[in-house]
C-alpha cells in the first residue's frame, strides 16, 4: 500500500484546490472485528436492523447534546469552512470540506427529523439512510481529525468534530466501528495504556532511562513509579515511554522535576494520558478512561496532577477532567463525588497543570536555569497542536496556550522563528494524524492531510533555515516522523518542547 | 383578497412564533454535557457576551474566514435589519420617532439588500465548491429574498401603492379589525413571499439566527478548571 502513496505537490500559490469528487472514496479505515467491538460493549458486527437502530441512536444523541441539535439546524451552506480543512486541501475530495462532511449526517437528519425533509427530500438535500450512506459515513467520518479548525471560521461556531463524534458513536452502536481506535481503547482497559505496555515492562524501561541519563549527565535523575505520597502525579502519553522522539521529552520532564526538587511519580495503572474515548464520541468510554486517573490520584494521595505533551489528552484533561472525574476546582460543596478528590488537591495550583505551565512557572521563578547554546544546532519553529490550540488553554488568560510553549523555547534556545501566521495559533493545521487516524491503514489520507503544515514548514526552512519543528503532542510527533520523509524532510526534524528543555537544562546548578 | 391575506398572515405568524419558540425550547432543554468553547475563548460571562455580540453584529468568525462572503453577508443582513426597522411604520401609530428618523436609510437599505443577496447568489452559482454544497432550497431561499426585495423596490420607485391603506390593513390585523388591502400585484407578491419565509423559518436553515445564541462553541466561558460543569445525565452516571 505505502508504495503507491505519494505526497501531493507543494502549491506554488496556496489557492483553494479544484474539486476531485470521489478522490478519497475508498480510503477509509479497517472495520473493527467482533472481539474488538464486544470488548467495549458494542455489537460485534453490523446488526440486522442497523437502519432503525442508527436512526434511534441519532435521535438519542440529538436529545443529549445541544451541540449536535443546534449544529444540525444552523448551517446555511455559506462556505466559510469549505477551504479550511487540511484533508480537503490535501485530497481535493469535496466530501472532505467540513460542510460537506457534516452534510453526510445533516442530509439524514433532515430526512428523518425535519418536516421539509420528510415531504420534499430532494428540495432540501435530504437522503434516506441507505447502506451506501452508512459506508460513506465510515469512510469520511474517519477522514476527520476532530481538530476544530473549521469551527474557528464558522459564523455559528459549528464544530465538525462534534458531528464526527456523533457519527462514530452511531457507527459503533450498530456494530460498524473503527479497528484502530476501538482496539486501543480495549488495550487501555486491559493493560493500562494505548500501546499495551505492561507494568513490568514499563518499570524496566524507566530503569533503563535512569541509567541512560546517568551515563550522559552523571546525575541521578529518577523516574519514579507508583510512589505513594508523591506531590505530583505525572500523566503522560504512553508513547513517551519508548517512541522516538517522544522519549526525549519524558527525559526533559524528569530533569525539570529533578532540578526543581519536586517529588513526583508516574503510575503503572494510569500510564496513559491519551483518551480515545473522545475520538469515538462515546461519553461513557471517555469517562471510564479518565476515571483511571482519579482512582490513582486518590490511591497515591497526590497533591497535584501534571499532564505531559499530548494534544487531545490535554483537551480532555483541561476541558473534561473536572466534569468527568472531579480533577479540578469549584465543585458544589454537596457534590461528594468531586469534593472527595478536590479536598485532597492543592488549590494554590491549577488542577490539572500542563507540563509547559509547570516548567515555565519554574523558569519565571528562576528555579531552573539553562545553557541555551546546547540547542544552537537547532533552528526552531513551533507547531501549535490543534487540540491544545482550539480545545483548551494554558495559563490564566485566553491564548496562554500559544505563548507558554513559545516562551519556554525562547528561554532554552537561541534560534526561534514563526511559521506563516495563517497556519499557527488558532489557525493552526492539524498534523494530519489526529482524531484516531494515526494508523497505517489511513496512511494515504495522513500523508495528504499533512500538506498545509509541510508547506508552511518548507517556507520557514527556505526563509530561515528552520531544521527543527517543536510540538507538544504525541500524535503530532508520531505522525510527522512518519510523513516528513514523503515531503523530503528528515524524520528527526520533529521533536518535543521538553526535548529542547532536556538539552539545555542545568542539572548540577541547583 | 383582503380576507385571504388576513388569514395567511395570522397563520404564518402563528407558525413562525410557535415553531421558533418550539425549536428554542428544544435547544434550551437539551443539555451541553461537556465544555467545548472554541478557544481562545473568554474566561468570564461578560467576555462571552462580548464575543456573542461581535458574532451577531460584526460576524467576527466569518470575517476571519472569507472577506467576500463576510462583506456580502454583512451587507445583506445589515440592510435587512434596517429594512425591517423601516417597516415598523406599518405597525405603529403614531410612528415611533426613531423609526421615522431611519426612513431614508431604510430606503437605500432596500437596494443594498438586493445587491447583497445577488452577490451571495452569484457566489453560490459561480464558486465551484459553494455550488457543490448548495441544495435547491439554498438557491430558493435567496430567490425568495430577492423577490421580496425587488417587489418592495418596485412599489417604492415604479408603481404606486396606497401605503396608507396597507398600514390600515396591518393595524387592522393587529387589532382584529379587518381593513381592505389595496389591490396591487407587486404588493400581493411581496406579502405572499414574506408569509412563506415566516412559515419556513422554524423548519429551515433560517434557524441559524436563534441557533447562534445556543452554540456551545461560542456561548460557553473557558473556565473548566475553576468550576465543575456537569449535565443531568452525566451526573447520573456517577451514582451507578
Amino acid at each position: 500500500m505505502s508504495a503507491t502513496i505519494t505526497a501531493p505537490a507543494y502549491r506554488v500559490i496556496p489557492i483553494v484546490p479544484v474539486l476531485k469528487p470521489g478522490a478519497m472514496e475508498g480510503s477509509g479505515p479497517y472495520v473493527a472485528n467482533d472481539k474488538i467491538q464486544e470488548a467495549l460493549g458494542f455489537p460485534g458486527h453490523l446488526v440486522d436492523d442497523w437502519h432503525d437502530q442508527a436512526i434511534a441512536k441519532m435521535g438519542e444523541l440529538l436529545g443529549k447534546y445541544r451541540s449536535l441539535a443546534v449544529y444540525m439546524d444552523s448551517c446555511v451552506h455559506c462556505g466559510a469552512c469549505s477551504d479550511k480543512c487540511h484533508y480537503f486541501i490535501g485530497t481535493q475530495d469535496p466530501k472532505n470540506m467540513p460542510v460537506a462532511r457534516q452534510d453526510l449526517m445533516r442530509s439524514v437528519y433532515r430526512r428523518y427529523f425535519t418536516l421539509p425533509g420528510k415531504i420534499f427530500p430532494k428540495l432540501v438535500g435530504a437522503r434516506d439512510l441507505t447502506r451506501e450512506v452508512l459506508d460513506e459515513w465510515h469512510n469520511y467520518f474517519h477522514q476527520c481529525s476532530e481538530c476544530r479548525r473549521c469551527s474557528v471560521f464558522c459564523p455559528y461556531g459549528i464544530d465538525t468534530a462534534e458531528v464526527t463524534m456523533a457519527a462514530r458513536e452511531i457507527l459503533d452502536s450498530v456494530g460498524y466501528g473503527q479497528k484502530y481506535s476501538n482496539e486501543i481503547i480495549g488495550k487501555v482497559h486491559k493493560i493500562g495504556n494505548n500501546l499495551g505496555l505492561p507494568a513490568p515492562a514499563l518499570r524496566d524501561t524507566l530503569e533503563g532511562l535512569e541509567e541512560d541519563v546517568k551515563e550522559e549527565t552523571g546525575i541521578d535523575v529518577r523516574f519514579p513509579v507508583d510512589v505513594k505520597g508523591a506531590e505530583v502525579l505525572l500523566i503522560t502519553p504512553s508513547a513517551d515511554f519508548f517512541a522516538e522522539p517522544h522519549i526525549d521529552s519524558l527525559i526533559g520532564y524528569a530533569k525539570v522535576f529533578h532540578a526543581a526538587g519536586t517529588s513526583w511519580t508516574l503510575s503503572s495503572f494510569a500510564s496513559e494520558a491519551g483518551n480515545f474515548g473522545m475520538f469515538i464520541g462515546n461519553y461513557e468510554q471517555l469517562r471510564l478512561i479518565a476515571l483511571r486517573i482519579r482512582e490513582v490520584a486518590l490511591e497515591l494521595g497526590v497533591k497535584r496532577i501534571v499532564v505531559g505533551e499530548c494534544g487531545h489528552a490535554w483537551r480532555v484533561a483541561y476541558s473534561f477532567w473536572n466534569t468527568l472525574t472531579g480533577v479540578g476546582d469549584g465543585a458544589d460543596p454537596n457534590d461528594q463525588f468531586a469534593m472527595m478528590l478536590q479536598k485532597q488537591l492543592d488549590h494554590r495550583y491549577k488542577q490539572p497543570v500542563h507540563i509547559c505551565e509547570f516548567t515555565l512557572d519554574l523558569i519565571e521563578q528562576k528555579a531552573i536555569s539553562f545553557d541555551k547554546e546546547a540547542n544552537d544546532k537547532h533552528i526552531i519553529t513551533f507547531h501549535d497542536s490543534c487540540n491544545v490550540a482550539r480545545g483548551s488553554r494554558m495559563g490564566d488568560y485566553p491564548g496562554g496556550q500559544f505563548d507558554i510553549p513559545r516562551n519556554i523555547i525562547k528561554a532554552v534556545a537561541n534560534n526561534f522563528y514563526e511559521m506563516n501566521p495563517n497556519t499557527t495559533h488558532e489557525r493552526t493545521f492539524c498534523c494530519g494524524g489526529g482524531g484516531g487516524l494515526l494508523t497505517d491503514d489511513l496512511l494515504d489520507v495522513r500523508v495528504k492531510g499533512a500538506l498545509p503544515r509541510m508547506e508552511a514548514l518548507k517556507q520557514a526552512a527556505d526563509e530561515h533555515g528552520v531544521n527543527f519543528m517543536a510540538c507538544i503532542c504525541a500524535i503530532c510527533k508520531t505522525q510527522f516522523s512518519k510523513v516528513m520523509p514523503y515531503y523530503g524532510f528528515d524524520r528527526n526534524t520533529v521533536g518535543g518542547v521538553h526535548q529542547l528543555v532536556s538539552n539545555a537544562i542545568k542539572l548540577g546548578a541547583k | 383578497m383582503s380576507t385571504f391575506f388576513a388569514i395567511l398572515f395570522y397563520f404564518a405568524t402563528l407558525v413562525f412564533v410557535v415553531g421558533t419558540l418550539y425549536r428554542i425550547s428544544i435547544y434550551t432543554r437539551t443539555p451541553a454535557p461537556l465544555k467545548i468553547p472554541t478557544t481562545p475563548a473568554p474566561i468570564t460571562t461578560g467576555g462571552v457576551v462580548l464575543r456573542m455580540m461581535r458574532e451577531v453584529f460584526l460576524f467576527e468568525s466569518l470575517f476571519k474566514a472569507n472577506l467576500w462572503t463576510w462583506g456580502l453577508g454583512w451587507l445583506f443582513h445589515a440592510s435587512l435589519a434596517l429594512v425591517l426597522m423601516r417597516h415598523l411604520r406599518y405597525f405603529t401609530e403614531p410612528v415611533w420617532a426613531w423609526v421615522a428618523s431611519i426612513q431614508p436609510f431604510g430606503m437605500y437599505a432596500g437596494i443594498t439588500m438586493v445587491l447583497g443577496v445577488a452577490g451571495l447568489w452569484a457566489r453560490r452559482l459561480f464558486v465551484e465548491r459553494i455550488r457543490y454544497i448548495s441544495t435547491p432550497s439554498d438557491h430558493l431561499m435567496l430567490v425568495l429574498f430577492l423577490v421580496i426585495g425587488l417587489s418592495g423596490l418596485v412599489m417604492r420607485f415604479l408603481v404606486h401603492v396606497d401605503v396608507i391603506s396597507v398600514k390600515g390593513f396591518m393595524l387592522g390585523l393587529m387589532y382584529f379589525n379587518l381593513q381592505a388591502l389595496p389591490s396591487s400585484i407587486a404588493l400581493y407578491v411581496h406579502l405572499s413571499v414574506v408569509a412563506v419565509l415566516l412559515m419556513i423559518f422554524p423548519v429551515s436553515k433560517l434557524l441559524h439566527a436563534p441557533g447562534l445564541f445556543f452554540s456551545p462553541s461560542r456561548n460557553q466561558a473557558d473556565n473548566p478548571r475553576d468550576k465543575r460543569h456537569i449535565s443531568g445525565w452525566g451526573k447520573q452516571l456517577e451514582s451507578k
